[in-house]
């Protein structure tokens, strides 16, 4: 498991929220630095923007006097969210069946194929329920697989919906926020097999590595970002 | 059905061994954060915040934790909702 992300290399611990938050000023009032839409050139990828977000006090969710959890997302991190969860999305959809599919199966969640998926970042994501009875898994995935991909897939059509109705300040109930929590840890477990984490101590990201490429540095960036996002969120349904 | 039917369908239910006890075990990863496995804890099962913490740390420390007991039936269902939050979790009998 991973202990408090940036602890020591987050600004915004340094101050107190209350004393920046009172809740009387409109938070569109006190946005963080505005980042240039047009920093964004064209034909360049969302991943490829990841490494122009800069952290401000802002950066992820906060709960504020009157219970709201609210977060300020600028438009490129919006939409550098919205391009992962959607891929997300993709990646752990149901797949659409056989026409011949017993249809009455498929209500009830039911999946006749389901089998133990060979990309091991999606068997992260629907693991195996009995770790020496391969059997009784085979049975429990055909029973549960289809739910579980289901639900994660709402949690990624909560995140994606929210973000799409909103500006740079995105509100959130108690069910998106957990719907939020639910689809960041799937996007971090998904991005954390690519990136190779296997122990705990698998990732103090936040300086660049010239031992790596360029495009893992990017997804290490943005694996921490969302890190700290989800951190945040936590930290605002659950004040310590 | 005759009265013996009856009476054998009956000796043989009450011959039935009370099944034992299950338990679901959540595993350590290194991608989830430990604020959210606490959250995760209270949030599902309802466990207070120094239970959920205890066992979010058995589970960081020595790989994984007993988090809930019951019929294989209850625990399948809870191994279901932890892969739901993105836990890793299974189920076996207790032995």
């Amino acid at each position: 498991m991973v202990e408090e992300i940036g602890e020591d290399k987050t600004p915004a611990d340094e101050i107190e929220p209350d004393e920046i938050e009172p809740d009387e000023i409109e938070p569109d009032e006190i946005e963080p630095d505005e980042i240039e839409p047009d920093e964004i050139e064209p034909g360049e990828t969302p991943l490829d923007a990841a490494e122009e977000i800069e952290f401000g006090r802002d950066i992820g969710f906060r709960r504020t006097r009157f219970g709201r959890i609210v977060g300020h997302f600028g438009d490129q991190e919006r939409d550098l969210l919205v391009n992962l969860v959607g891929q997300l999305a993709e990646f752990i959809a149901p797949d659409q069946g056989d026409a011949d599919e017993d249809p009455l199966a498929r209500l009830v969640g039911i999946d006749k194929h389901s089998e133990i998926p060979e990309d091991p970042a999606l068997l992260r994501l629907l693991p195996d329920a009995y770790p020496d009875d391969p059997e009784a898994s085979a049975e429990f995935r055909r029973f549960t697989e289809r739910g579980l991909r289901d639900s994660k897939l709402a949690n990624a059509t909560v995140v994606l919906e929210t973000l799409q109705l909103s500006g740079e300040k995105i509100r959130l109930s108690a069910p998106q926020a957990a719907a939020w929590l639910s689809s960041l840890t799937d996007l971090r477990l998904t991005l954390g097999h690519r990136l190779g984490i296997v122990t705990d101590d698998d990732h103090d990201w936040w300086d660049e590595d010239p031992e790596v490429d360029e495009g893992t540095n990017s997804l290490r960036f943005v694996y921490q970002w969302l890190s700290w996002i989800q951190e945040s969120l936590v930290h605002a349904l659950m004040p310590s | 059905m005759t009265s013996t039917a009856v009476e054998e369908i009956i000796e043989s239910e009450s011959v039935v061994q009370p099944e034992l006890p299950w338990i679901t075990l959540v595993w350590n990863d290194p991608v989830n954060l430990m604020s959210y496995v606490t959250y995760v804890f209270m949030t599902y099962f309802g466990y207070e915040r120094d239970k959920a913490d205890a066992l979010m740390l058995q589970v960081h420390q020595e790989g994984r934790a007993v988090v809930s007991a019951g019929s294989r039936e209850e625990m399948e269902r809870d191994v279901a909702a932890m892969h739901s939050y993105g836990l890793w979790a299974t189920l076996q009998k207790d032995d």
